[in-house]
Formats: structure tokens, sequence, C-alpha cells
């Protein structure tokens, strides 16, 4: 349970988010390079495989996959930044406010795109 | 001796040798997939719809070049070992003991072995014409 204790704080939500978007991303590593082996080593499998993202609960997967690659991204930005200048960490609060919205900026026209593309069909 | 600690990753290994070597390798690799895995994503999600990649797209678009093949060998490379050294910095956290070991190293195999998989799909698959 100590794990589960909120200490509080922008460092500790920002911590928490970088570890369950990249142990997410992780998971889908294993499928992906999995997935893509299977493009040669049994191709009708790769198809029957691959069509899961055309489904509507792989295309929402697949807009899940983003934001947490995106988040993970710029959080690893954040932790690079502040470890190699810890200057920076007095700003901590504008560069967390700073992810958000590059977050947003970026990826919500790709999440829209893909959402269109999910009621469209395509 | 002042104690090496950040506000924002994991603290920086003091006494060097090989965790000091895997900190500063997580966050290099991260530096490279900041580019590599989110231009990835842009190109394979965005750009061409998931529901076009046929088997038959990968072999004759996606992978029509050794200089795709290349690049995302390397993108390989640097995920397989960000993601796995992640994960034990995970596992690490949460287990101790023999549990820890046994974790720790099945994450090393099924690392190697997706590196052996990986590298065998771009390399195997035959470029159009070919």
């Amino acid at each position: 349970m100590q794990y589960l204790q909120y200490r509080g704080g922008i460092g500790m939500l920002a911590w928490a988010f970088h570890r369950i978007s990249g142990v997410a991303v992780w998971l889908f590593i294993i499928f992906h390079v999995f997935s893509m082996w299977l493009v040669t080593a049994n191709p009708a499998l790769y198809e029957q495989v691959h069509a899961v993202y055309s489904t509507t609960p792989g295309r929402i997967g697949e807009i899940l996959l983003g934001a947490a690659l995106l988040y993970h991204a710029l959080n690893g930005l954040r932790i690079i930044v502040m470890d190699l200048w810890p200057a920076t960490t007095v700003y901590h609060r504008q560069l967390w406010i700073g992810l958000w919205v590059v977050f947003v900026a970026v990826g919500g026209p790709m999440a829209a795109i893909l959402f269109v593309r999910m009621v469209e069909g395509g | 001796m002042a104690v090496r600690t950040t506000r924002a990753g994991r603290a920086r290994p003091g006494g060097g040798g090989f965790e000091l070597a895997v900190w500063y390798l997580m966050r290099l690799t991260g530096l490279g997939l900041f580019v590599l895995a989110l231009a990835h994503y842009v190109i394979t999600h965005i750009v061409y719809p998931s529901s076009i990649q046929t088997a038959e797209w990968v072999a004759e678009v996606r992978w029509s070049s050794v200089a795709w093949r290349t690049l995302d060998w390397l993108m390989l490379s640097l995920v397989l070992f960000h993601a796995f050294m992640g994960l034990r910095v995970v596992v690490g956290d949460y287990t101790s003991g023999m549990t820890r070991t046994v974790l720790t190293a099945s994450l090393y195999l099924l690392g190697l072995l997706l590196f052996a998989m990986g590298t065998m799909s771009v390399a195997v698959l035959p470029l159009p014409g070919e």
C-alpha cells in the first residue's frame, strides 16, 4: 500500500503519469514487435491481428497510445531539462503547465483526425 | 559529499559504473525516441491510416527501401533498451530478492528475443522487386 499513498504535488503526479504511460507503451511494443514479425513469418495471421486496429476499441486504443507516447515524450524532456540544468527546477510549475499546453496543441488535432476517421470509417 | 538528487527523474546514481551509464543512456535514448517514436506514430497512424497497412503495404510501401528499414531498426534498438531498462526500474521499485532477480532476468531475455524478432522482420522481408 505504501506505493499507493498520495504524497502530493506536481512532481508526484508527473512521476505517476510517466510510469503508467511508460508501462502502457512497453506493453504495446511487445505486441507491436511481435505483430510486425508476423509480416514475414505468417502474413495471413498478421492480417487477422492487424484488423484489430480498425475496430472501435482498436481505434480508441490508437488514440490512447498516442496520448501515452506524447505525454511520456514531453515529460521525459522535462526530466532531462531539470536533471541537466537543476536551476530550472525553480520553474517546475511553468514546465508542467507548458507540457500540457504542448500536449493539447499537438495531441488535440491528431486525436481529432483519428476520431473523425473512427466515426466516418477509413 | 553532497547527495545528488533531482526533483524530476530518478536520482543520478553516484560512483559511476553500470548504473550511471544506464542513467545517461536512458536520457540519450529518450531524446532519440522523442524524434523517432513521435515521427513514427505520425507516419503510421496519422499520415497513413492503420486500416490500409496490410502485409503487402508494409513490404511495398513502408519497408520499400533499406534506408527506412535501417531507421526503423535504429528505433527498435533504442526503444527496446529504453522500454526494458525502464521496466527494470519499475521491477526494482516493487520487488526484492529472488523475485527481483527472476523478473529482471526475464525482462532481459524478453528484450533480447524481441530484438532478434525485430531484426529478422526488417532483414528477411524481401524488398520490392526482389
